[in-house]
């Protein structure tokens, strides 16, 4: 028994440098997709990697920001853990926009940064930045690696706290000398931690008092979240709604978890979200938000939030709960399993004279505003119609990312998804620049489905490199620049909030064809509205990448509209009302 | 908003950078941290981190669920002061001449049960343990008698109830470890 141990133990080491450890474990983890961008730190690392590229795709990006914003797409299209690399000092600092926008969007990452020397650690080396110090904040959890034999077990600690309980970014910084190093290599996944409690068994009790409510409730509203995503809760979503015959609203990280076309389904929340699901927030006596944090962007004034209903808060992040909105019943669990248990323990029912309470709402939302969006009487192109169109053209199957901005809040509105993870958005954060690399990140991360990126003539400038990486990876990515010629959303504030002084929001924008063109991308421009559909079914036609630029209204505003701050139930459907 | 004073007591690992760690949490809430003591606890590997602040109850409340959320963090309290035992040292630096030259110094030695670690031709060192309040009065009397220096520790606490709260955690959480690994 104890050689027959001893030699299978033998046979799992293997004499090799710390840098090799690091991609082997890699391997173990099933990574087969790298994103990342070289230098002087993390050579040994790329170096290794050169040995295993018949096992794991690197992605080279133009910039490290593209490459963990790719990385972050591919995260959230597949499920899987989104892996960057980056050199030391710059090369670390450019990944902190993202790791905090997977921070704040609960986004599994492990982002591996080289460090300079070990013995050079604290004396300002040539590009040594405290890269465990700035990301900090922004990390679920961080450590430095000086030593090779650490890198195997670092490395299966930092996927299990990436991708279990509410999943965020980890941040593993490795000294040059560390990568040199000899080490052995033995891989064992984590399982737990001592310190770490990811999820809790759920509570009977609470089960019990959230199944009465909702039996009780007249007119309960659902609050879809990305958490039902994130646990694969979908279907038995879907079951549950169905079984209890109660509405659904999503967020905006919520969308795609439920397709748009259900009769349950009653839109977006939030401040740029239906009317329906807005109003109803302040109407309904029972709020069930599943997988969701309250952000203030769903709420408004929390003050005045929903003070009617009881709340059910489903939520596995116990920080979560209690923390804006104070919920009647509390279950600190993974949303499918509660779901799973909850729908077990609720009754079949039947809400369709409260469901038909939307109606009115939807009605005028749709005369007031989705029709001008989307079916435009006036001259200028509006972004609905374009969004609205390349929904339907590619049959609402294709995957979506978006920018920041008023293209991301009508790109939200009414692209209309049919598949799970097909939404692709920087929600908590709001970080220009994020559109295009996401995009990258999505096509590698499932390359069975057209990627359609929806950015703004703003965003697009911040991370406009990525289009190289599109290139080289022959990605089939839609580009498609909505361009006002302003900081579009900054430039309605003004004008609804500050008197429409226009303070440095109006932008001369270069010629985005030639640029295009240039990355060797085919790219057209369109103006008018009669040449619209034909460029999206040559942009959708053609393989690979493609590039739309389409000039639109450039003084257009985004309604509905809750004014940040006011009660969310206070719509506002144009500028005056 | 209610301001009261609360201890919080932070078990963690023993790892570098958590201090860093936690203290950002309060500076991202403005709070102002009046004391702060680390050490080992009773536990081997685990340090316990014991904090004072003021400020409302339900921020505090708050503050701490956020700091368990850390993965090295394994488990947050905050007591107000009547559920705490606390105490602090205070040393203070006097001249021997002053100390020699006359009783007061004795005496206020005497009086506030403080007592004398060090004597030197030049110089003597007093100690005191107490509450803040306690620390800073005699601080106040030794004054005038020309103090040199004056140092005061952070807090240390200890709960009223008469259970180890952190090895009760522990047990829990062993068996909700055991639960989870057999659900999943
Ligand atoms: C990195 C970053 N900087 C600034 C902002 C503030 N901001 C939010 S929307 C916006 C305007 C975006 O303009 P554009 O990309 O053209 O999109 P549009 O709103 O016109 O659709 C700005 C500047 C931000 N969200 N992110
Ligand atoms: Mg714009």
């Amino acid at each position: 028994m104890t050689t027959q141990n001893n030699s299978s133990l033998e046979r799992n080491e293997e004499d090799v440098t710390g840098a090799q450890a690091l991609i082997k474990s890699l391997l173990e983890e099933g990574v087969d997709t790298i994103f990342g961008y070289p230098g002087g730190a993390i050579m040994p690392v790329y170096d290794a990697l050169y040995d295993f590229l018949d096992q794991v795709n690197h992605v080279l990006t133009r910039h490290e920001q593209g490459a963990i914003h790719a990385a972050q797409g591919y995260a959230r299209v597949s499920g899987k853990v989104g892996v960057c690399f980056a050199t030391s000092g710059p090369g670390a600092t450019n990944l902190i926009t993202g790791i905090a926008d997977a921070m704040i969007d609960s986004t599994p990452l492990v982002c591996f940064t080289g460090q300079v020397t070990s013995p050079l650690l604290g004396t300002d080396a040539f590009q040594e930045s405290d890269i465990v110090g700035m990301s900090m904040p922004v990390t679920k959890w961080n450590y430095q690696i000086t030593d090779a034999d650490e890198i195997t077990d670092v490395v299966a600690k930092a996927f299990f706290i990436a991708k279990s309980g509410r999943p965020g970014p980890v941040l593993i910084d490795i000294s040059k000398d560390a990568q040199f190093a000899p080490t052995s290599f033995k891989y064992k996944k984590y399982r737990r931690i001592r310190s770490y409690l990811p999820e809790q068994p759920v509570e009977k009790k609470s089960l019990i008092d959230a199944a009465r409510l909702i039996n009780q409730a007249q007119k309960p509203l659902m609050l879809v979240g990305q958490g039902v995503v994130l646990s694969g809760a979908e279907k038995v979503l879907l079951q549950f709604a169905e079984k209890t015959g109660i509405p659904m609203a999503s967020t905006l990280l919520g969308l795609s978890a439920v397709p748009s076309d259900h009769p349950l389904w009653k839109g977006m929340l939030g401040m740029h979200g239906n009317y329906g699901p807005n109003v109803m927030t302040n109407e309904c006596d029972l709020l069930l938000a599943v997988g969701m944090r309250f952000d203030d962007r769903v709420t408004g004034d929390i003050k005045t939030y929903a003070t009617q209903a009881k709340v059910i808060h489903v939520e596995i992040d116990p920080s979560e709960i209690n923390k804006n909105i104070p919920a009647e019943v509390a279950i600190c669990s993974d949303a499918k399993k509660a779901l799973k248990m909850l729908l077990k323990l609720v009754k079949d029912n039947d809400h369709t004279s409260w469901c038909n309470e939307f109606i009115p709402f939807q009605e005028a939302e749709y005369e007031k505003v989705i029709e001008k969006d989307i079916y435009p009487s006036k001259t200028g192109l509006t972004m609905g119609e374009v969004v609205h169109q390349v929904a339907e053209a590619t049959n609402h199957d294709a995957i979506m990312t978006t920018d920041v901005g008023q293209q991301q809040m009508i790109a939200a509105r009414y692209f209309k998804f049919k598949n799970s993870r097909s939404c692709i958005t920087s929600g908590g954060l709001g970080t220009m620049g994020f559109g295009l690399p996401a995009a990258v990140g999505a096509a590698v991360g499932n390359p069975a489905k057209t990627v359609v990126a929806f950015l703004g003539d703003g965003g697009y400038q911040m991370t406009i490199q990525e289009m190289a990486t599109i290139k080289q990876e022959n990605l089939n990515v839609k580009v498609i620049v909505l361009n006002n010629e302003f900081l579009g959303m900054v430039r309605q504030w003004q004008e609804l909030f500050f008197d429409r002084r226009y303070s440095f929001t109006k932008m001369h924008n270069p010629d985005f064809i030639k640029i295009a063109e240039g990355y060797g991308i085919s790219a057209k421009l369109v103006r008018e509205r009669d040449d619209l559909s034909i460029a999206i079914d040559e942009m959708l036609a053609q393989e690979g990448p493609y590039f739309l630029e389409v000039r639109v209204e450039k003084e257009d505003n985004v309604f509905p509209m809750v004014p940040s701050g006011a009660t969310i139930s206070d719509v506002r459907l144009g500028p005056n009302s | 908003m209610q301001k009261q004073e609360f201890t919080i007591s932070a078990y963690t690992e023993n790892t570098i950078g958590l201090l860093n760690r936690i203290t950002i949490m309060f500076t991202r809430r403005r709070m102002n941290i009046d004391s702060l003591t680390v050490s080992e606890s009773a536990i081997a590997g685990i340090s316990k981190f014991t904090i004072v602040v003021k400020d409302a109850e339900e921020r505090i409340r708050k503050l701490c669920v956020q700091i368990e959320r850390h993965v090295e963090v394994l488990k947050c309290f905050y007591h107000r002061n009547d559920e705490v035992v606390h105490q602090e040292v205070a040393l203070y630096k006097v001249s021997s001449e002053s100390l020699l030259s006359g009783d007061h110094i004795e005496k206020l030695v005497r009086e506030y049960n403080a007592r004398i670690l060090e004597i030197t031709p030049n110089f003597t060192v007093i100690e005191k343990t107490g509450h803040k309040a306690e620390t800073q009065e005699l601080f106040e009397k030794l004054n005038p008698h020309g103090v040199l220096q004056f140092i005061r520790s952070g807090r240390v606490a200890i709960t009223r109830s008469n259970i180890e709260k952190l090895s009760e955690f522990l047990k829990e959480r062993d068996r909700v470890q055991t639960v989870l690994d057999h659900n999943n």
